[in-house]
């Protein structure tokens, strides 16, 4: 499989990364020699096959539902590019 | 005094508990070590106050007789690991500024051990790369000096931020291989996804440990793919690597994917017979075109395992050529998914645009660098609408059947595996300049395999190429068994010749 111009525009903008329309064609080269490296997967029959979920064999530890930290505004908002007040600013989203 | 950087961090351990030098002294020596050694832009952040003050409180505990694990010992902390107040940026523009109001859980362990700081070590952007040349703070130069470059010619090259013509340390942990195998630091803090801790060991003649998937907690660490990221080691013997685990390791309730196991002594494992183990040689590692002293290395590597009274067999692990090619399609999808948090709204970088999404769109262009850029894209493509049956839930499967094959050789005796750590020495800085990315992924076709089993690899110094650069072999482990990873590996150790690393030429 390949991509074409439109798809690499299309998959950076559901990355949200821009992309400027002269580097669209060498993207398009990186992302198909990435993609012709993969196409040797299909040599393999993987019917009945199950997808891998966990690489080692343990169970998912459980714990109680209880809150365990919290009341740490400052520290969260502490580290943004904008923020008033313990909340994080951004541009206008709703009209 | 800077005769103390030349000791092993066991040494160095033995040495502070018998008095012969204070933690302060050796803390001194070791920073004016990193000082004089910033050419080598290793080091991406200094600390020397903090290491200052950790000493202190290490001779005072060393005085009282409360030593504890690591008391006193210099390390370095690759940037991936978040550390309370000082700089975490995994060297990405993107995470400009970031200082972490916490500390990582395996950080935490070594200073709850008495371990030293000396600063945050250069890497790949977000570890993805094998060269350390992805780094937004720029490239790591080797402290092995090119063939046929002079300790002048090589100086005047450190300045140039690209550092092009010396050698890589590989990637992505390149600043904590360097900084180990420059004696900056008596061992360091590394982390591996498809060969990030094993590929830089074996450029540099350094010992490099990724334990087994869920071994340490990965609470803390900057996630690039989390089903195959793991914290490790990179130290200068295999015993240093052992006592750095011991500490490293260990149970985390914030970290479901941390198994509950205790941590065993791993530096008894050192000086164990390895008589009657069975060490097994893969013959699909045997690849077509694969360098003659690569494959002279590997038939060493036998040869003195089986001087040490190894059992050596021929084993088949019949998927291991699909291991590099569904590697970058899970580690790629994983990545486009913890990458997403980088959005300029809660910390690092922002670019304003006309709108949110245009903030978005803005900050990650500028933030990310071109591979990280590129992995994303990819990433998000094998996620989408479409193909995620053709190239994600296929990779997975893959995956299966990879770990599958190790299974098999380890149901039927198998207690270790030996390959080669890398195809090849270190390149020179700049030189793989090819359009194609899949070349420098090559680099991990030896390691990638034990990432997607979730097993444990160390790679330590065999020997040298017909150049003088040091040689890497791999040992792959059975699940939990790091221990037999450190006595099979010691044994290697007291076997191969002793690489000598570089005298300081940069300082």
């Amino acid at each position: 499989m390949s991509v074409d111009q439109a798809t690499v525009r299309r998959i950076a903008h559901l990355a949200r990364i821009a992309v400027k329309e002269e580097e669209v064609a060498h993207l398009q080269g990186e992302v198909n020699a990435i993609l012709a490296f993969v196409e040797q997967l299909n040599e393999l029959n993987v019917d009945g096959v199950e997808p891998m979920t966990s690489v080692v064999p343990i169970r998912m530890k459980m714990r109680d539902d209880v809150v365990t930290d919290g009341e740490m505004a400052e520290k969260v908002t502490g580290s943004a590019p904008v923020s008033d007040e313990h909340f994080f600013v951004v541009p206008k989203v709703v009209e | 005094m800077s005769d103390l950087t030349r000791l092993s961090l066991a040494d160095a351990r033995d040495g502070l508990a018998a008095k012969r030098f204070s933690a302060a002294e050796l803390t001194q020596a070791h920073i004016a070590a990193v000082e004089a050694a910033r050419g080598l832009n290793a080091f991406v952040a200094e600390t020397p106050d903090i290491a200052r003050a950790q000493a202190k409180e290490s001779d005072a505990r060393i005085a009282k007789g409360e030593a504890r694990p690591l008391e006193g010992l210099p390390l370095g902390i690759k940037d991936l690991y978040a550390t309370k107040g000082v700089r975490t940026q995994a060297c990405s523009h993107i995470l400009d500024g970031f200082k972490p109001a916490y500390e990582s859980t395996v950080t935490a362990n070594l200073w709850r051990d008495g371990a030293v700081m000396l600063g945050k070590l250069n890497m790949d952007e977000f570890a993805m790369g094998s060269s350390n040349e992805t780094s937004y703070e720029g490239a790591v130069a080797s402290p092995f000096l090119p063939p046929n470059m002079t300790a002048d010619q090589a100086r005047g090259r450190l300045a140039d931020k690209a550092k092009k013509g010396l050698l890589s340390p590989g990637g992505s942990s390149g600043g904590s291989a360097s900084a180990v195998a420059a004696h900056l630091c008596l061992a360091a803090t590394a982390s591996d996804t498809g060969g990030s801790i094993r590929q830089p060991a074996a450029f540099t003649g350094t010992v490099g440990v990724k334990p087994t998937y869920g071994r340490c907690s990965r609470w803390g660490m900057v996630a690039f793919a989390s089903s195959l990221d793991q914290a490790g080691p990179i130290a200068r013997s295999v015993r240093d690597c052992a006592i750095m685990l011991r500490s490293m390791a260990g149970p985390d309730a914030k970290d479901t994917t941390c198994v509950d196991f205790p941590v065993p002594d791993y530096e008894k494992a050192i000086g164990q017979s390895i008589k009657g183990k069975t060490i097994g040689v893969p013959k699909e590692y045997r690849l077509d075109g694969m360098s003659q002293e690569i494959v002279a290395l590997w038939e060493q590597g036998v040869a003195w395992l089986k001087d040490a009274g190894a059992k050596i067999v021929e084993i088949s692990l019949p998927h291991t050529k699909y291991a590099l090619p569904a590697y970058y399609i899970v580690a790629p999808a994983e990545a486009s998914s913890n990458l997403a948090r980088y959005d300029g709204v809660r910390y690092g970088l922002r670019v304003p645009g006309r709108d949110i999404v245009a903030m978005y769109e803005n900050t990650r262009r500028a933030g990310f660098g071109a591979e990280v850029r590129r992995r994303i894209m990819i990433g998000t493509y094998v996620l989408s609408a479409g193909y995620y049956d053709a190239y994600y839930v296929k990779a997975q499967k893959i995956r299966t059947l990879i770990k599958g094959d190790f299974e098999k050789v380890y149901a039927a005796g198998v207690d270790a595996i030996l390959t080669p750590a890398t195809p090849s020495p270190a390149f020179a800085l700049g030189s793989q300049t090819s359009d194609d990315p899949v070349e420098m992924y090559l680099n991990d076709v030896f390691t990638v395999t034990v990432n997607m089993a979730g097993l444990p690899g160390l790679a330590l110094p065999g020997g040298v190429s017909a150049e003088g650069l040091p040689l890497g072999l791999q040992l792959i482990g059975r699940p939990f068994e790091e221990e037999t990873l450190f006595a099979v590996g010691a044994a290697l150790e007291k076997a191969a010749p002793k690489i000598a690393l570089p005298q300081a030429w940069w300082a």
